[in-house]
C-alpha cells in the first residue's frame, strides 16, 4: 500500500522536529538562549535605570524610556535573528548531500515518498522549529523589556512575523545549499549569505546617515536579493514607526537608520523568493544520484 | 512462468563518462534468491541502487513488478538495506520500525514490529537506542527495517559485512524464511561461501558486465574424478559424474584394486576467480 503524500510529509516533518529537539546541540542552543535572555534582562534593567537617571531633571524633549527600549529591543531583535539563523542552518545541515554521504538519507528515500515531498517536509520541520524558536525568544525579550522598562514597541506582532519569515527563508537557502554542497561548505556559504545581508543593511544605515544615494541603493537591492535582511529592517522600522519628535529623529540616526516599512511587495516577494529557492532545491535533489 | 519481480535489460550507467554498468540483463523471480558477485567497483551497488530508485540509469530498462524502478509503486514493493547506512542515533529500534511502517504505508502495527525484531534476533532490544547498538545489531535492525511492509522484493547490499558467525547464521535462516514467503531477493555479497549456501542463482559481474550466471551447481562445473587405488590417489581431470563408472571399470579390468572414488567440483570461488580474471577493486 502506498501512503498518501500528506501522511508521508507529516511523518517526515515529525521526524525532523524530533531529530532537532533530541539532538544535544538543540539543548545547547536552549541553554545559550537562556543565558542570552538572562544577560538581556540584566542589561535592560541597568539601561533603563541609567537612562532615567540621565533624563532626571532635564527638560524631557527626548523620551528616555522609548529611546532605551527601542535601542535595546532592536539589538535583541538582531540577536534573535542571528540565533534563529544558527538554528535554521543547524536543522538543515547536511539534509541532502551530507545525509546521503553518511547513509542516513537512503533508507528514507527508497520509501514511496517523493523526493520533493521529502524535501518540503524537511523544510517545513526546520522552518516551523526555527520560526517557533524566534517567536519564543522575541516575545521573551519583549516581556523582559516591558517588565524592566515599561516600554513596548509601536507594533508588536509585525516584527515578530518578519523575523519568523526571515528565518524560514534562511532555512530554505540552507536546504538548497545542502543539495549542492558538503556539510562544512553548506554552513560556510549560508552564513556568508547571512553576513552579506546584514552588511548590506549596515551600508544602507550608513547611506541614510550620510545621505548617500549609492549606499542606500545597495542596501535596497540587497534587501530584495536577500529578503531576510529586508524583513529584518522592516521589523526594526515597525518597532518605532509611530515614535515621533526628537526621540524618533535620534532613533533614525542610530540603529534604526535606513529601515523602511514592510511594503506588501516585500512580503509577496519574500514568499515568492522562498518558493523559488525551494523549487530549485527540489529540482537539484530530484536529479541527484544517491 | 510468472513475470519476474525484478527485470533489468540492457541497463547502463555512466558517472561522468566512467561506465559503471555496460548493459546488464538480469531477472529475479518471486521466491528466488539471487546472489550478485563481483569485485569492488564492478557495478553491483549501482545495479541495486537503480533497482530501488536511488540512482537514475543512463540507458536500458529496470522494472519492479512491471513498473519502472524508482516509481512510487515500485518503491512501495521493495525493501532495501544499503551497504553504507546509518539510522538516527536517538531513535530506538521500535521507533525506527514505526517510522518506516508509516513511510511504507504498513498497517502491521506493533505485531509486525515485534515479529521483525524477533526475526533478526533483536526481540529484547526494542527500546534500545541505535547509538547504543553494536554495528552488528544495527545491521540486523537494518534488515528488519527492509522487511517492513512485507516487500515483494528485497535488495540487500552486503547485509552481513558487520556480523559475527552467529549473526550470519541468523540472516541465512531469515533469508530462507523470506524466500519461502515468495519474496524475491537480490543479495550483494563478497562472501562466496555464504552466497553458495543460500542463493538459488548467482550472477557474476565485472567491469559493469554480466560475466556468468546460473545456479551454484551449474556454475561449479566438473572438477575431475579422484580415485584411490593400491598404487595411490589418481585424479582424472575433466571427468564428471557420468565418467566415474567407466573409469572404475577400466581400472578394475586393468587389475587395480579401487578403495575410494570421489567426483570433484570446482568451487564457486574458483569459478568466480576464473570469471573475474583475478580482478579486484
Amino acid at each position: 500500500m502506498t501512503p498518501s503524500p500528506l501522511r508521508s510529509a507529516m511523518t517526515v516533518i515529525g521526524l525532523s522536529i524530533q531529530e532537532g529537539v533530541r539532538k544535544r546541540v538543540f539543548l545547547a542552543v536552549l541553554v545559550l538562549t537562556m543565558g542570552f535572555l538572562a544577560l538581556y534582562a540584566v542589561g535592560a534593567h541597568f539601561a533603563f535605570r541609567d537612562a532615567n537617571e540621565f533624563a532626571g531633571g532635564e527638560a524631557k524633549i527626548l523620551d528616555p524610556r522609548a529611546f532605551t527600549g527601542a535601542t535595546i529591543f532592536g539589538m535583541a531583535m538582531f540577536a534573535t535573528l542571528f540565533l534563529g539563523a544558527v538554528l535554521a542552518v543547524f536543522l538543515t545541515l547536511g539534509a541532502v548531500r551530507g545525509d546521503a554521504e553518511t547513509g542516513l538519507l537512503q533508507p528514507l528515500v527508497v520509501r514511496p515518498i517523493g523526493r520533493t515531498t521529502m524535501l518540503m517536509a524537511r523544510f517545513a520541520g526546520a522552518a516551523t522549529l526555527s520560526a517557533a524558536y524566534v517567536l519564543l525568544v522575541y516575545f521573551a525579550a519583549w516581556g523582559i523589556t516591558r517588565a524592566t522598562g515599561h516600554w513596548s514597541p509601536d507594533h508588536l506582532f509585525g516584527p515578530a512575523l518578519a523575523l519568523a519569515l526571515g528565518v524560514a527563508i534562511i532555512a530554505a537557502l540552507s536546504l538548497l545549499a545542502s543539495t549542492l554542497l558538503t556539510v562544512t561548505a553548506q554552513g560556510i556559504v549560508v552564513f556568508m549569505f547571512f553576513g552579506a545581508g546584514l552588511t548590506a543593511g549596515l551600508l544602507a544605515q550608513i547611506g541614510h546617515a550620510i545621505n548617500s544615494d549609492s549606499l542606500h541603493t545597495i542596501g535596497r537591492v540587497a534587501s530584495w536579493a536577500l529578503p531576510f535582511e529586508g524583513l529584518y529592517a522592516a521589523g526594526l522600522h515597525a518597532l518605532i514607526s509611530d515614535t515621533s519628535g526628537l526621540t524618533g529623529v535620534v532613533l533614525q540616526l542610530g540603529p534604526f537608520g535606513g529601515s523602511e516599512a514592510a511594503s506588501p511587495g516585500l512580503i509577496v516577494w519574500a514568499f515568492a523568493y522562498m518558493a523559488g529557492v525551494l523549487t530549485l532545491a527540489a529540482a537539484v535533489f530530484a536529479r541527484r544520484d544517491l | 512462468m510468472d513475470a519476474p519481480v525484478l527485470a533489468v535489460a540492457g541497463l547502463r550507467k555512466s558517472y561522468r563518462g566512467q561506465e559503471a554498468l555496460a548493459g546488464i540483463d538480469l531477472e529475479v523471480g518471486a521466491g528466488e534468491l539471487v546472489g550478485l558477485l563481483g569485485p569492488n567497483g564492478a557495478g553491483k551497488s549501482t545495479l541495486t541502487k537503480i533497482a530501488c530508485g536511488l540512482v537514475r540509469p543512463s540507458g536500458g530498462r529496470a522494472e519492479v513488478l512491471g513498473v519502472p524502478a524508482g516509481s512510487p509503486p515500485a518503491r512501495a514493493a521493495l525493501g532495501y538495506l544499503a551497504e553504507l547506512f546509518r539510522f538516527p542515533g536517538w531513535c530506538s529500534a521500535e521507533e525506527l520500525l514505526r517510522l518506516h511502517q508509516r513511510l511504507a504505508g504498513s498497517a502491521g502495527g506493533s505485531a509486525e514490529r515485534a515479529e521483525l525484531l524477533d526475526l533478526v534476533g533483536l526481540g529484547g532490544a526494542a527500546g534500545k537506542r541505535v547509538e547504543a547498538m553494536s554495528k552488528g545489531m544495527q545491521q540486523r535492525l537494518g534488515i528488519a527495517q527492509a522487511l517492513v511492509g512485507s516487500p515483494r522484493l528485497l535488495l540487500l547490499d552486503e547485509p552481513t559485512s558487520a556480523l559475527d558467525p552467529v549473526g550470519r547464521r541468523i540472516v541465512r535462516d531469515l533469508l530462507d524464511q523470506v524466500r519461502d514467503r515468495g519474496v524475491a531477493v537480490l543479495l550483494n555479497s563478497h562472501l562466496l561461501s555464504e552466497v553458495e549456501l543460500v542463493c538459488d542463482r548467482v550472477a557474476i559481474i565485472a567491469r559493469g558486465r554480466l560475466i556468468k550466471a546460473g545456479s551454484p551447481e551449474e556454475l561449479a562445473g566438473p572438477g575431475g574424478v579422484e580415485v584411490e587405488t593400491e598404487s595411490g590417489v589418481r585424479v582424472f581431470e575433466g571427468a564428471g559424474r557420468e565418467d566415474a563408472p567407466r573409469i572404475v571399470n577400466e581400472l578394475v579390468a586393468a587389475g587395480e584394486r579401487v578403495y575410494r572414488v570421489e567426483v570433484r567440483h570446482s568451487s564457486l570461488e574458483e569459478v568466480y576467480l576464473e570469471a573475474v580474471g583475478g580482478q579486484t577493486g
